[in-house]
C-alpha cells in the first residue's frame, strides 16, 4: 500500500499502443493475401515465405548479437518478422532458396541493421532487399510462375500482366492486351507474378482492416492509388495502347506497395500533409517508371525514391507548434 | 631561393614559360610515338580482319570507304568495320568488325571499341562468337536480331540494348557489303533484307 | 626515417581511397575488376610521382595566384604523355585502360598533393609522398575492385571462385560500388581503432 502515490513525470496515461501491436496487426492485415498465395502458389509459396522469414529474423538476431553487440535484441517486436513477409511477397515463388537468403541478409543487413535498427533506416528494408535482388539477379527474378502452378522450383512460367502491358507500349500493338486476364480475374488474383501481387482483393481488405484499427491512416494508399487511376485513365483515353485504369491498379505490386509497403511508418511522412504529398508522388513515378522506364514494375523503385524525400518532406510539412506565430505576422 | 611575387609580370612569364615547355614536351612525345601507335593500329586491324574472315592469308583486294563504316573486300568475302548506325548500345560507340562470305553468311566478328558494362554488356566479345550462347556464325541477314524481336539470336542475359545495338552494327555491315557487291541493285537488297526481317 | 613515414602516411594513415575520400570518380568508375582498379591505380601513381616531383621543383618559381593553373597544365601535359607511352609501347594496357587514362587529369588526389604537399616540401620527399599515395590509392582501387568482382561475377583477377550465374550484378554496376565502398570504409575504420 505504500506506493499508491507514485510522483512521476508524463506521459500519464497510455493508449497501449506499441511497435509489437502494430508490427503484428500489420501482419495480421497480411494473412488473407499470405493464404491466397499459398492457394495459387502451393508449395512454392510456403518454401519462399518460410525461408525469407526465418533468415530476416536470424539475420537480425545475428547482427544486433554479434556486430552491434546489444545486449537485447528486437527480434520479437515483429518488425523483422514484417520484413521477411513483405520481401517473401516481392519474389517469384520459383525463387531459389539461396537467393531468398541473400535478398533476406541485404534487407535486414544493408537496409536496417546498417543504420542502428527499426525506426533509424531511411529505406524501406523489404524494398531495398527486393531492388537488390531484381538488379542482381534479373533472371531469376523475372521468370514468374503462372498462377495454379503449385511446385516448387521447376513451376510452369509465363508473362506477367505488366509484361504483356509493357510489351503493349513497345510494339505501339494493341492486339497484345487482349491476352490480359479479365478484371476479375485480376482482382481475385488468378495471374503471374510474385506471391503478394496475385490478390488485389484480398490486399484491400487487409489495408482496411489497418485503417479501421488505426493502424495506418488512409492518406498514403489513398493518394498513390487515387493518383495511378488518374494518370493512367488519362493515357488510356488518349492511346489505348497504355492498359485501362482497373488493370494497371490490380496488376504487379501497385496494391502491395501503395497498402503496406508505402505505409512504414519509419520511411513515409508523419503528418498528413506530408502523406498525400508523398503518396501522390509515388503514384505519379510509378505510372512514369511502368510506362517509359527500362523495368516493367515501377512500384518498388518509386516508393524507395519518396523515402529519399521523406525527410525532405517531413521539414516542409512540420506543423505549427502550440502558441508559434508565424514569423511573418509576428513582425507586422 | 625566394618565391616569386605575383606581380602581372611574373605570372604572364611563368605561364607563357610552362606552357610553351609543356607544348614542347607533348609535341616532342608525340613526335616519337606516332609512328609506332599508327603502326599498331594498322597491325591490330590486320589481324582482326584475318580473324573475322577466318583466313591467315586473306589479301584485302579493294578498301570502300563510306563515313565511319570500311569494307575490306577479299576473295572469299568482306571483313566490315562498323558501328551501330544509331549508336544506341549502352556505353556509346560500340565498333565490331565483321567477316561476311561471299554467299552473306557471318564468318566472324571481333570488337573493336566497346564502353559496355562489364559482366553485362561487355560479354559481347564472347558471347555471339562460334559455340557462344548466342551465336552469330553462319546467320544471314533474316535472323539476325533477338528472339524477342523474333530473331534467332539469344540476347546477351539481362543486356539486350547492347545485343540489339551490336545486331544493328552486324546488319549495317550487310547493308554496306550488299552495296559493295551490288551497287545498283543496292535499294532491291535493302528491302530484301528488311521483308526478312518482318516475316 | 623522415622519408618513410611520409610512405607509410600515404599507404595507412592517410590513405587517399578509404581516409582522405579522394578521387572518388575513378575510385567508383574504374573499378569492375581487381585487374582494372589496380592499373587504374598504377597509372595514377606514375602521373603522381612526377607532378610531385616537377612541382616541388618548381615550386618557387610559379606566383601564388597562377599556381593552379600552372599545376593544371603540368598534371595535363604529364597524363597526355603517360597515354601516347602507354599507346605506343604497351599496346595490351591501352586495350583494358585507355578509356580511363585522360580522367587522371581531374582526379582531386593528384591536384591535391601538389598543393597540399609537393607545394610545400622539397623534391625527395615529394617523390616519396607520390609513391605512398600512389600505392595507398592502387591498394584502395584493388581492394574495391577485387571486392566487386568477387561479389560480381564469382571471380577474383580473373580467377573463378565460384560460378558467374552465382554472382550479384549489382556489384559490378554503379549502385554496388557505393555499397561496396561504404562497407569497406567501415571495415577499414573499426580494423584501425
Amino acid at each position: 500500500m505504500s506506493n499508491r502515490l507514485i510522483v512521476s513525470l508524463s506521459p500519464h496515461v497510455h493508449s497501449g499502443d506499441s511497435i509489437q501491436k502494430n508490427m503484428y496487426g500489420v501482419c495480421l492485415a497480411l494473412v488473407p493475401a499470405l493464404v491466397a498465395s499459398l492457394y495459387f502458389f502451393g508449395l512454392g509459396a510456403a518454401v519462399v515465405l518460410l525461408t525469407s522469414i526465418v533468415s530476416c529474423v536470424l539475420f537480425e538476431w545475428a547482427i544486433a548479437k554479434f556486430i552491434l553487440r546489444r545486449e537485447r535484441t528486437t527480434i520479437m517486436d515483429g518488425s523483422a518478422i514484417l520484413t521477411g513477409i513483405l520481401l517473401g511477397f516481392n519474389m517469384p515463388s520459383n525463387l531459389p532458396v539461396w537467393i531468398i537468403i541473400i535478398g533476406a541478409l541485404v534487407a535486414i543487413g544493408v537496409g536496417k541493421m546498417t543504420f542502428g535498427g527499426l525506426g533509424q533506416n531511411p529505406f524501406n528494408p523489404a524494398l531495398v532487399g527486393r531492388v537488390f535482388l531484381l538488379i542482381s539477379f534479373p533472371a531469376q527474378m523475372t521468370t514468374w510462375p503462372v498462377s495454379g502452378s503449385v511446385e516448387y522450383l521447376d513451376a510452369q512460367t509465363g508473362a506477367t500482366p505488366l509484361a504483356l502491358m509493357k510489351w503493349a507500349i513497345q510494339s505501339g500493338d494493341v492486339s497484345v492486351l487482349k491476352d490480359l486476364p479479365s478484371s476479375v480475374d485480376m482482382l481475385v488474383g488468378v495471374h503471374g507474378g510474385s506471391l503478394g501481387e496475385v490478390s488485389a482483393i484480398l490486399l484491400l481488405i487487409g489495408c482496411l482492416f489497418m485503417i479501421v484499427r488505426k493502424i495506418i491512416t488512409w492518406h498514403i494508399p489513398v493518394s498513390i492509388l487515387g493518383t495511378v487511376a488518374l494518370l493512367s485513365g488519362i493515357l488510356h483515353m488518349a492511346n489505348p495502347v497504355y492498359a485501362d485504369p482497373i488493370s494497371v491498379l490490380c496488376s504487379g505490386g501497385l496494391m502491395l506497395g501503395a497498402c503496406f509497403m508505402a505505409t512504414d511508418y519509419v520511411t513515409s511522412p508523419m503528418v498528413p500533409k506530408g502523406q498525400i504529398i508523398y503518396g501522390v508522388a509515388i503514384g505519379a513515378l510509378t505510372v512514369v517508371i511502368r510506362n517509359w522506364g527500362a523495368y516493367p514494375e515501377g512500384m518498388s523503385f518509386a516508393i524507395l525514391i519518396m523515402n529519399a524525400f521523406t525527410p525532405l518532406i517531413n521539414t516542409y510539412c512540420k506543423p505549427r507548434r502550440f502558441g508559434e506565430v508565424i514569423r511573418k505576422e509576428a513582425k507586422k | 631561393m625566394k618565391k616569386l611575387q605575383s606581380t602581372w609580370y611574373n605570372m604572364a612569364i611563368v605561364l607563357t614559360v610552362i606552357s610553351v615547355v609543356a607544348g614542347a614536351a607533348l609535341a616532342y612525345v608525340n613526335e616519337l610515338t606516332k609512328g609506332p601507335i599508327a603502326e599498331i593500329q594498322q597491325r591490330n586491324e590486320a589481324q582482326a580482319i584475318k580473324a573475322v574472315l577466318c583466313d591467315d592469308n586473306a589479301v584485302i583486294t579493294d578498301t570502300v570507304t563510306n563515313g565511319d563504316v570500311v569494307v575490306y573486300v577479299a576473295e572469299n568475302g568482306a571483313a566490315v568495320k562498323t558501328t551501330d548506325p544509331l549508336n544506341g548500345s549502352f556505353g556509346g560507340g560500340l565498333t565490331i568488325m565483321v567477316g561476311l562470305s561471299k554467299d552473306f553468311q557471318v564468318l566472324g566478328y571481333t570488337v573493336l571499341l566497346s564502353n559496355e558494362t562489364p559482366g553485362l554488356g561487355a560479354k559481347a566479345d564472347e558471347w555471339f562468337q562460334k559455340g557462344g550462347k548466342g551465336e552469330i556464325v553462319g546467320k544471314t541477314a533474316g535472323q539476325l536480331a533477338t528472339t524477342k524481336d523474333n530473331g534467332e539470336i539469344d540476347a546477351i542475359t539481362a543486356s539486350t540494348i547492347t545485343t540489339r545495338s551490336f545486331l544493328r552494327a552486324v546488319n549495317n555491315a550487310y547493308a554496306e557489303y550488299a552495296k559493295v557487291v551490288n551497287p545498283h541493285a543496292e535499294a532491291d537488297v535493302h528491302t530484301s533484307a528488311t521483308a526478312k526481317d518482318m516475316n | 626515417m623522415n622519408q618513410l613515414k611520409v610512405l607509410w602516411n600515404g599507404i595507412i594513415k592517410e590513405n587517399p581511397t578509404f581516409v582522405l575520400l579522394l578521387g572518388m570518380c575513378p575510385t567508383l568508375g574504374t573499378t569492375s575488376s581487381a585487374m582494372n582498379g589496380m592499373s587504374m591505380g598504377l597509372a595514377t601513381m606514375a602521373v603522381l610521382i612526377f607532378s610531385n616531383l616537377i612541382i616541388s621543383l618548381i615550386k618557387n618559381l610559379v606566383p601564388d595566384m597562377v599556381r593552379i593553373p600552372s599545376f593544371i597544365v603540368v598534371i595535363a601535359s604529364l597524363v597526355t604523355i603517360l597515354q601516347m607511352v602507354i599507346k605506343a609501347f604497351a599496346p595490351e594496357i591501352d586495350k583494358s585502360l585507355g578509356l580511363f587514362i585522360p580522367l587522371i587529369v581531374v582526379n582531386c588526389i593528384i591536384l591535391g598533393r601538389a598543393e597540399a604537399f609537393a607545394a610545400k616540401n622539397g623534391p625527395i620527399s615529394s617523390v616519396f609522398d607520390g609513391i605512398g599515395m600512389g600505392l595507398g590509392f592502387t591498394l584502395g582501387l584493388t581492394l574495391l575492385g577485387a571486392v566487386r568482382e568477387f561479389l560480381g561475377t564469382g571471380k577474383i583477377f580473373s580467377m573463378t571462385i565460384f560460378p558467374d550465374s552465382y554472382g550479384a550484378l549489382v556489384f559490378v554496376l554503379a549502385p554496388g560500388a557505393f555499397i561496396a565502398l561504404g562497407y569497406l570504409i567501415a571495415i577499414i575504420n573499426k580494423l584501425k581503432n
